[in-house]
């Protein structure tokens, strides 16, 4: 029971991390745009590829 | 009344005075201390203009005035603005955006400080949306308007759209982090409230139970400081304009409930409630996220059209020659010629002067399919020309487009409140009061029966009551179903439209233009001697190929639906105005027209009557031989008959008015299936038949074009006008059918009637919920966490109810 002493104010911490995880995300524009990333990730590298492809 | 005098702080803005300052100003013959040069300039001009009683009738102290703000010049860019120039009265209107409403009395400021403008006609100022809107003659400029606000101390800035769009997602992201802030709170608090829910009676350590509390406490502390940021505000806000709202008990509720856990854990004493503040916090603010989310989709439809128009165009500028620059859209003038490229947007209202096209009109109108259109044909600007580029006169500039006009009324619709809100907004108000002191006396009650259970009965009714249900029951339908039905092609114009329509008895249809089309068509073919139909159309119309007579037209577009057998073409055409046409096909002598013209070739007088009706009979012939005959006359709308049964179905009567003679109305209205028709009306006899229809207590629905209606639109209860696009700016209906489908008014009247439905719906959930939840509460019979999970579903229900429009 005692390790809870530990625990609890560990979870308080961990907690107040997550908010600032999230401001910090937040302000970064991370919840802007939820599927551009994702899909950009595919083109960025190949757009210059995929004109050379082009016959 | 002057709440807000303190020593020692500016009289006006409040702000602490400088030690060594020296502005001052005399106000109602007192010496009154100002914190800088710029409040001392606008309490100056506030006594100047002869308005010192703002003084004694404010209930906070002004927005700060930076004196360097006083003058900025590029508010003088606003005057060549072409969104705010003068229209055919004479006046100019715009919508501004005022930053820094605190109270009432700021409204009555703004709006006699802009009255006294000689030249200002109109001004009245929105507090909840923050928008003034403002008319004024040519010999005022909006650059002097702007600067009178400034002088008394608030920024106004002229609306803007997309300052609006980017003010909502700014309310979105931030309301969406009180939630993930008010959620994460929830979820931990209640790891650690659990523990003292599941344990027997004495298995839990006072020092661990202690502990629990005090980390409940901390965690707790985002969602009260951060994330119930909103409802403190709004509490605040509405206590200041003295109009208790729903945001009051909520407030309370929440800061009661927290206070009294902070005093028990630190006493280590008592009960806690910090899993009842965070969860109602989260509901809470769970279905207000819903509801923005309702108001911004409803508010999408709205932000495509503003979009529509491109900022600039390239002007043809010797045109027919090619050479073009790129202009702004603002600076086109009627009469200019400009080049639109497959996939752009007209910039402007105008006439194809070259080359075909067709044109998607799908924002305008709601019609989704592409119109082709070739010289000589109008377009609207805004719409999106899909195929081929095609060179555009200019008629009318960018301020006076069609569209500018439908964001003008849509605008003008968003400013007003209908009965039926109002009335609810009013009853919210009352409620709140009496809920106010009902949770007084609770707890005062409990008091005197067991002490110890005081404090939560009171929180728990302010908790569980829910004023914000009856609140939101009916603005979120109204807003879903008026978005929805925008979608659809139909602009309500005036708030009241739903709920009036609704209670309809009379519905009063114009004849021309809006039962029938407003232009010839053929209505029916009678073939003689064995000739058939289409091979007669197709002679016909090969006939008529070339002509441009309406009749001509009307029997080329009959024939063009029909299936083409064989590509006909006429030589030697011979016109004679009046009579008709003849020509050869395929070797043989046809004529097209009337009796007399048509029987010198036929060789005797036509074998049988032509149904003519009210209609043309146009008869074609050939050499010794009667052929066929059209009758052509101003035909039905397709969706005529189904719209007058919908409304009698729906026991409501139906009404003919026309100018046309009785014998033809009578005869529409046969066809129809009218009860009552009347013919030979001029407007001012439409007019005093609607107003003898009212004064008998009937609710009367009006259907009319819009042009020549304007009188009987505005006088009948509720209006519709079919929108063409010229007739758009002079419209007096309360809601405009865009595509000018007469089904569309079927359509809103059973939106309508669904709307009051969950209107219905939701203040009857709203009353019987309260009814039920507050003596419970009150009785003791709810923990104030269970009263947080009633309240937040009860207005989720709500929301989600009204929600259910927008399907539809």
């Amino acid at each position: 029971m005692e390790s809870l002493y530990l625990l609890v104010p560990l979870s308080i911490a961990l907690v107040f991390g997550a908010l600032w995880v999230f401001f910090k995300a937040s302000d970064d524009g991370q919840f802007e745009d939820l599927e551009g990333p994702a899909l950009r990730i595919l083109h960025d590298a190949d757009a210059d590829l995929g004109k050379k492809n082009q016959p | 009344m002057n709440a807000v005098l303190q020593p020692l702080s500016c009289y006006h803005c409040g702000l602490p005075v400088p030690a060594d300052a020296s502005w001052h100003v005399a106000i109602d013959g007192v010496k009154r201390a100002m914190c800088c040069p710029g409040c001392e300039a606008v309490a100056r001009t506030i006594v100047d203009i002869g308005q010192t009683s703002y003084y004694r009738e404010r209930t906070g102290f002004a927005a700060t005035a930076d004196a360097a703000d006083l003058v900025p010049p590029e508010l003088r860019l606003y005057d060549s603005d072409p969104r705010f120039t003068v229209d055919e009265r004479d006046e100019a209107e715009a919508v501004l955006l005022v930053e820094g409403i605190r109270c009432a009395a700021c409204v009555w400021l703004i709006e006699h400080r802009l009255l006294g403008i000689a030249g200002v006609t109109a001004a009245g100022m929105n507090v909840a949306t923050e928008r003034l809107t403002v008319r004024w003659t040519s010999d005022v400029k909006l650059s002097d308007l702007l600067q009178a606000l400034r002088s008394i101390g608030y920024t106004a800035f002229p609306y803007d759209a997309a300052r609006h769009t980017e003010q909502l997602r700014k309310t979105g992201l931030t309301l969406g982090r009180q939630l993930f802030v008010a959620g994460l709170s929830m979820m931990q608090v209640m790891m650690y409230v659990a523990p003292a829910y599941l344990a027997d009676d004495g298995t839990l350590d006072t020092e661990m139970a202690a502990l629990m509390r005090w980390a409940s406490l901390l965690l707790t502390l985002p969602a009260v400081v951060y994330s119930a940021q909103p409802f403190f505000a709004g509490a605040l806000a509405s206590l200041r304009a003295r109009v208790p709202g729903m945001d009051v008990p909520v407030a309370l509720g929440i800061a009661a409930a927290f206070l009294g856990s902070v005093v028990a854990t630190w006493r280590g004493s008592g009960d806690v409630y910090f899993d009842s503040v965070t969860m109602f916090i989260f509901l809470l603010l769970a279905s207000r996220y819903l509801e923005l989310q309702a108001r911004r989709r409803a508010a999408g439809a709205l932000a495509r059209m503003q979009h529509a128009l491109p900022d600039s165009a390239s002007r043809l500028s010797a045109w027919p020659a090619r050479d073009t620059a790129v202009v702004p859209a603002a600076a086109l003038v009627a009469g200019d010629h400009i080049a639109v490229r497959a996939g752009e947007a007209f910039a402007a209202d105008g006439i194809i002067a070259e080359g075909h096209t067709s044109v998607d009109l799908a924002l305008l109108t709601g019609e989704s399919a592409p119109q082709p259109k070739g010289p000589g044909d109008s377009v609207p600007g805004g719409a999106v020309n899909t195929s081929a580029a095609v060179v555009l006169r200019v008629t009318k500039p960018v301020a006076g487009s069609t569209l500018s006009g439908l964001l003008k009324l849509v605008e003008r619709a968003g400013a007003a409140k209908p009965r039926i809100a109002q009335w609810a907004d009013r009853a919210a108000s009352h409620f709140v009061l009496a809920l106010l002191l009902f949770a007084i006396a609770t707890f005062v009650a409990w008091c005197f029966i067991d002490p110890s259970r005081a404090w939560p009965a009171a929180i728990a009714v302010l908790v569980v009551s829910c004023p914000c249900a009856l609140s939101l029951a009916t603005p979120s339908a109204l807003a879903a179903a008026t978005g929805g039905l925008l979608s659809k092609g139909i602009l309500v114009v005036q708030p009241h439209v739903l709920e009036t329509l609704h209670r309809a008895t009379h519905v009063v249809f114009d004849k021309t233009g809006t039962l029938t089309a407003g232009k010839p068509a053929v209505q029916s073919v009678s073939t003689v001697s064995g000739m058939d139909t289409n091979m007669a159309a197709q002679i016909a119309a090969a006939l008529e190929a070339g002509s441009l007579h309406p009749l001509g037209r009307a029997i080329a577009a009959y024939a063009a639906e029909l299936p083409r057998l064989v590509a006909w073409h006429a030589d030697d055409l011979l016109e004679l105005p009046g009579h008709g046409l003849e020509g050869t096909i395929a070797g043989q002598r046809y004529r097209l027209g009337n009796a007399g013209f048509a029987a010198v070739l036929a060789g005797g007088p036509p074998p049988e009557s032509c149904p003519t009706d009210d209609a043309t009979a146009v008869w074609l012939a050939t050499q010794g031989r009667w052929l066929a005959c059209f009758a052509i006359g101003d035909s039905l709308r397709p969706d005529a008959r189904q719209t007058v049964e919908h409304f009698r179905a729906q026991g409501k009567q139906v009404v003919l008015l026309s100018g046309d003679r009785q014998a033809l109305a009578d005869r529409m209205a046969r066809r129809l299936g009218i009860d009552s028709a009347l013919g030979d009306c001029l407007p001012e006899h439409k007019l005093a038949y609607v107003q003898r229809l009212q004064a008998a207590g009937a609710v009367v629905a009006m259907v009319g074009d819009g042009i020549n209606d304007a009188a009987v639109l505005s006088a009948a209860d509720v209006s519709f006008a079919m929108g063409s696009g010229a007739a758009l700016a002079q419209v007096h209906a309360d809601t405009v059918l865009l595509h000018g489908q007469l089904r569309m008014i079927a359509t809103t009247a059973t939106t309508a009637r669904a709307t009051m439905r969950v209107i219905r719906q939701n203040l009857a959930w709203a009353t019987v919920y309260n009814v039920i939840a507050i003596p419970a509460a009150a009785f003791g019979l709810l923990g104030p966490w269970l009263s947080g999970v009633g309240m937040a579903v009860s207005s989720a229900v709500v929301v989600v109810n009204a929600l259910r429009l927008r399907a539809r």
